[in-house]
């Protein structure tokens, strides 16, 4: 994979992550639990053991794996929204995702506020924004609603503002959730052109998807995680049989 | 793994940044944060900022008549109305500024989940939109200082800025700690109120720092006095109420009117050692602050997760 002119965008090195389950939701929980001798930190539960893999700049990789397997933990970490308990994750260059499409859209404020609100939440200047917003409007096929309310938009509307924004925020390495789901048919087209375009303009992409026509479209290289560990790193197709397999 | 090769230095480790300094970095974000804050905070109500001058108008007259008038501290302090006002607005800043802040990370829940974001931002919004709606009342006890013949000096507004700053960086530091353990304990939201109840007796607002010397042993006068939010409100009442009460009390000797028993006492001035309180205060609010970084960091590890 590793040719001698790329280098790494994203690299990901023995990363153990664990969570608890805890049992405890209260200083008055935790006391009655040291009363009774009850464990108060709970069992750990191990979402990710031991995984490893490095991204080259301008590759586009699917992190696949059924429901649970850790695959949103992963991308959690690369965004560094989650901290590893073990190993290290680094990266280079701007990191943006399209995980948290909407999260920082707040329904009272009008389209034109959420989308300089969400581009600097993503990392944007006010000059950037400035520059693109025409884009990103156009894009998102809001038209005169911009001036309106989210809370009164529609829910399609809502989500089609919002990758709109996340879309067009200038990154080197984009990390990509489960939101190719967003709106009609025709705009889901659009989304998966346009994620075709930043990846084929040389932008760093890690996709965790269930749509294997996204991800075949979309990816050369596919990851698979399986109960938090990596069982197969290599090209796509031959990832999407691994993943087929019980 | 076996030496890879790349160079360290371009890299970053996601989700680790500099804490309240990337806040300075990020100006753009906080700015627009605080806008929206200070935007809704009124969204879809009809007197809108109004409640801004309403609220402490109505606390004002109830203390103002409860303790004032009913309990009798009017007698005993000189221009009471003016003491009680300029000692009140301070803590109800640091009131706002506490609670705000504390609940702040769990109310931008959605945001910490999903996206990294130095979250000292959040805290710090809150702060600073609590110090714009604390603008409002700023006024209106200027503008009631005035009309008791209040002049202002340089002096008073350097005792007003100094106080001000230590109450904004002192909530700034505590508010740093409860947001983050509010992640985890929803306790703290709870604490945090009792808190703010018991502030506002805490403090010289209702009362003078007169009433209590001597009555109490030295060591509870010492922390009393030095609690920066006693060492602020005394920075306030020098400001505002000590040399309007001190014009008032020359003006009527000159004319021989005869004075109140509240207007005998002029101005009472700082508590003796005052400088020695202003230096643990301010000793305080920096330990306030380093302490409530170091708190947020730990807890900011497993926020997304706990949330």
């Amino acid at each position: 994979m590793t040719t001698a002119t790329t280098k790494p965008a994203i690299i990901v090195e023995h990363v153990t992550k664990e969570f608890r389950k805890r049992s405890t939701r209260s200083f008055k929980d935790a006391l009655i639990a040291l009363i009774r001798r009850k464990p108060i930190k709970g069992k750990m539960f191990r979402a990710l053991d031991d995984v490893s893999f490095v991204i080259n700049e301008g590759e586009s990789v699917a992190v696949m794996g059924l429901n649970g397997s850790g695959k949103s933990t992963t991308l959690k970490l690369v965004s560094g929204v989650l901290e590893p308990d073990a190993g290290h994750v680094l990266t280079r260059g701007r990191v943006a995702g399209l995980i948290e499409v909407g999260a920082g859209f707040h329904p009272d404020l009008t389209g034109r506020e959420n989308v300089f609100l969400n581009a600097a939440i993503l990392g944007m200047s006010e000059k950037e924004t400035k520059a693109r917003f025409d884009e990103i409007v156009a894009f998102s096929e809001i038209g005169d609603f911009i001036d309106q309310e989210v809370k009164h938009y529609s829910s399609g509307m809502f989500m089609r503002l919002a990758f709109s924004v996340a879309i067009h925020v200038n990154l080197d390495v984009l990390l990509v959730d489960e939101v190719l789901a967003v709106g009609d048919a025709p705009f889901r087209a659009k989304c998966a052109l346009k994620l075709k375009e930043l990846a084929d303009a040389g932008i760093t992409m890690m996709v965790v998807s269930h749509s294997k026509s996204q991800v075949k479209d979309l990816c050369s290289r596919g990851i698979v995680i399986r109960k938090g560990k990596v069982i197969f790193d290599g090209p796509i197709d031959e990832a999407l049989e691994v993943l087929e397999q019980p | 793994m076996s030496t890879a090769p790349y160079d360290r230095s371009e890299y970053t480790t996601p989700g680790r940044g500099l804490g309240i300094l990337d806040v300075f970095r990020r100006r753009y974000l906080l700015k627009l944060l605080v806008q929206k804050g200070t935007s809704l905070r009124y969204r879809n109500s009809v007197l809108g900022w109004l409640w801004s001058y309403v609220r402490p108008t109505v606390q004002f007259f109830v203390y103002f008549f409860v303790v004032g008038h009913v309990l009798g501290a009017s007698g005993k302090v000189g221009l009471y109305p003016l003491y009680l006002f300029s000692g009140i607005v301070v803590v109800n800043l640091f009131n706002e500024a506490f609670g705000n802040a504390t609940k702040s990370i769990v109310a931008n829940k959605s945001l910490v989940r999903k996206i990294y974001l130095p979250r000292e931002l959040f805290p710090i919004a809150a702060i600073i939109g609590s110090f714009i709606n604390f603008l409002p009342q700023l006024l209106v006890l200027v503008i009631v200082a005035v009309i008791f013949g209040w002049i202002p000096t340089w002096a008073s507004l350097g005792l007003m800025l100094a106080s001000l700053a230590i109450i904004v960086l002192f909530s700034t530091g505590i508010g740093l700690i409860t947001s983050a353990i509010n992640v985890r304990f929803r306790d703290a939201q709870n604490f945090v109120e009792i808190v703010r109840m018991v502030a506002t007796w805490t403090a010289p607002v209702l009362y003078t720092w007169v009433m209590i010397y001597g009555k109490i042993p030295d060591w509870m006068f010492f922390t009393w006095a030095s609690n920066p939010l006693a060492v602020c409100v005394e920075m306030f009442h020098q400001a505002v109420w000590g040399p309007t009460i001190e014009r008032l009390v020359d003006a009527k000797v000159a004319a021989g009117q005869v004075l109140s028993e509240g207007e005998a006492k002029g101005n009472i001035g700082f508590a003796p050692d005052y400088g020695i309180y202003v230096l643990v205060a301010v000793g305080l609010t920096v330990l306030a602050l380093i302490i409530g970084q170091w708190v947020f960091r730990r807890f900011e590890r497993t926020f997304a997760q706990d949330l």
